[in-house]
């Protein structure tokens, strides 16, 4: 397929003595939904943890676009184009659905206005509101979240917090976006609809998706390669029909 | 323009956002009008004019921001000295003007500010109960280094002596102050860095992961809060002929506190109106009680507390509190909402849904997830009719 966009080379971590994560290798393509699977504890969501800068590797690195973010704040990380949802929802649960949204564009570049402009209402304030606002309705559209714009965040239904989460992580204009059980929780309809919506999304903003997920219908239906983790090692990784097919992998899931 | 374009604009108007303001200035302008002011009340005006800025600025950090600060009076002590320092060299060579005020406010704010900066250096790293004892042990050092300085510098022991500045016109500047320091927030908080720290608070994972700029917005915040306590310190200094130290104890900085968390933290409306109850409640017990009913005084005070606390919070007073609820006298004069609604659209921000609980506010959220049905149901405000 075409360029790399996500390089991850003996990517490794220790918690103490404990090795969490070792000699993780993965190239993620541009455009791909790629799958990370495995067993609980297997590692999966460290690596994520890792991709993010909330863990600093402690053997191997990785690079977006052959740029080097190994050890980066998660600050910088974000804005290079990495963003993420947790497993558990983590949403501004006391601010509106808009206001989810809009902090996510916070760091945009083109949306600029340093805290006096704001302080003393300068014409900058009311442009970079205004245009935040749009962006944040454009945004929520796609997800079907616009009539629920104004509602506390923590009073969605579940199937839509998870959609919401992910408007926010593309509000910071990502290039590859990192989705940690996106469809944990969801009844088999919701689990569909959210397959499309990945699918859109990814055509319409011309990313990368990465994903953890258990549910093996999400992850056949919609990952074109996967790499399966056990234990913090990669255990097989190849086209969705290999990976799963692995007679190591069906072991390790269910045992024998 | 014709007269119908005049009312449709005053009609689009959010008169709720600006209901603090009109309230202060018609306030002012009455007690500016009424005229012959006794001195006890305009020494009440003054006190209430400051207490307004404080609490609105702790509030900043303790309702937006979610950290748990007990040092707001130290940075009040550090504006009281140094700016009152100021304006006591400035008024020989300036006199005792407004210009001479304004210089010592400012000069009194970034010394607080400065303060503000180190003191939010290592609120990096802490959070919650830890941070509030740094903030606590902070109030205490700038107390015991302006009470042991040099008598010359700053008086020392005995005091720092200040000009007094006109009677009849210092509440009004107070005041002044007052509305200066709520619109400063108030466009700070209804603004995309608002929202940023506001986010902070709710999730600083999800934040961080955002890409907001955790260290900066946390820093920026305990700097603004810390100025303007500092402008509050150079106020008081204006309205004491002698600044004790004393005074900036850590009860003060609770007393502040106690003022945020009545009035709702994350409602500056609220901060304001329970500053200037507070205030009024203590200066007028004081009056009242005198002799040997003083010792009531205290006890009187703390009992009122009490009770406030318990109708707004225990869930045993829910009936009550829907009875008499100041909302329900809200929507008999505004339009009727859904509770769980925000009005957000076209540059709009009528009410800051941010009420948010003491505990919540200590408890220290690392990893653990496990709150998301205890703190949902509850935020969403004590305004929740089910």
């Amino acid at each position: 397929m075409s360029e790399a966009v996500l390089e991850i080379r003996n990517l490794g971590i220790n918690f103490g003595g404990l090795k969490a994560v070792q000699h993780v290798d993965i190239t993620v393509n541009k455009n791909e939904i790629y799958g990370l699977i495995g067993p609980n504890g297997a590692g999966k969501t460290t690596i994520f943890n890792m991709l993010t800068g909330v863990y600093k590797p402690t053997e191997g690195n990785f690079a977006l676009f052959g740029e080097d973010l190994t050890g980066k704040s998660q600050r910088y990380i974000c804005r290079s184009g990495i963003a993420r949802t947790f497993q558990n929802i983590r949403l501004f649960n006391n601010m509106s659905v808009i206001r989810n949204v809009m902090v996510g564009l916070n760091d945009d570049p083109q949306l600029k206005c340093s805290v006096f402009s704001s302080m003393f209402r300068l014409p900058t304030h009311f442009k970079t509101e205004k245009a935040m606002r749009q962006k944040a309705k454009d945004i929520l559209a796609i997800f079907d979240l616009l009539e629920e714009r104004n509602n506390l965040s923590c009073n969605l239904p579940y199937g839509k917090q998870r959609k919401l989460e992910i408007a926010r992580a593309l509000a910071t204009s990502p290039k590859l976006l990192l989705l940690d059980e996106p469809a944990a929780g969801m009844n088999p309809n919701e689990t569909a609809e959210l397959m499309e919506t990945i699918r859109k999304i990814r055509d319409m903003f011309d990313i990368t998706v990465l994903l953890i997920e258990h549910d093996m219908k999400f992850v056949s239906g919609i990952c074109d390669r996967l790499t399966v983790l056990n234990f913090g090692t990669v255990l097989a990784e190849g086209t969705t029909e290999e990976a799963l097919n692995d007679p190591e992998v069906i072991r390790a899931y269910i045992g024998g | 323009m014709t007269f119908g374009d005049i009312t449709k604009k005053l009609k689009s108007v959010k008169w709720s956002h600006y209901i603090a303001y009109i309230v202060i200035i018609v306030f002012t302008v009455i007690c500016m009008l009424s005229g012959n002011l006794k001195r006890t009340d305009i020494y009440l005006l003054e006190k209430i004019g400051i207490s307004i800025i404080l609490a609105v600025s702790l509030n900043f950090i303790v309702g937006f921001l979610g950290e748990l600060s007990l040092g707001h009076a130290g940075f009040m002590c550090i504006g009281a000295y140094l700016g009152g320092k100021v304006s006591s060299m400035l008024v020989g060579s300036m006199g005792n003007g407004i210009l001479t005020l304004i210089i010592s406010v400012i000069v009194g704010g970034i010394f607080a500010a400065l303060a503000g900066f180190v003191i939010g250096l290592p609120a990096l790293r802490l959070k919650g109960d830890y941070l509030a004892i740094v903030t606590l042990a902070f109030g205490q050092i700038a107390l015991i280094i302006f009470q042991n300085s040099n008598y010359e510098t700053f008086g020392g022991a005995f005091g720092l002596d200040t000009p007094r500045y006109d009677y009849n016109s210092l509440y009004i500047i107070i005041f002044v102050f007052a509305i200066i320091t709520i619109a400063a927030f108030q466009n700070v908080i209804r603004s995309k860095h608002g929202r940023a720290i506001t986010a902070i608070r709710d999730n600083e994972i999800a934040a961080k992961a955002t890409g907001v700029p955790v260290t900066q917005y946390k820093l920026f915040t305990f700097v603004m809060a810390a100025f303007f306590a500092g402008v509050a310190g150079v106020l008081y200094s204006y309205t004491q002929s002698k600044v004790q130290c004393t005074h900036f104890d850590y009860n003060y900085s609770i007393e502040i506190l106690v003022m945020v968390v009545l009035g709702g933290m994350g409602s500056l409306n609220g901060s304001i109106a329970a500053a200037a109850l507070i205030t009024f409640l203590n200066e007028k017990l004081a009056t009242v009680l005198t002799g040997n009913l003083a010792v009531l005084q205290n006890i009187f005070y703390s009992l009122v507390l009490i009770l406030i606390v318990i109708y707004s919070n225990a869930p045993a007073f829910k009936n009550i509190r829907e009875k008499y609820n100041f909302k329900k006298f809200k929507s008999l004069i505004m339009r009727k909402r859904d509770p769980g609604y925000i009005s957000d659209d076209e540059g709009s921000w009528d009410r800051i849904p941010t009420k948010i609980k003491m505990d919540e506010l200590l408890s220290v959220d690392i990893s653990v997830q496990s709150d998301k049905d205890g703190s949902t149901s509850d935020s969403t405000g004590g305004d929740e009719n089910e």
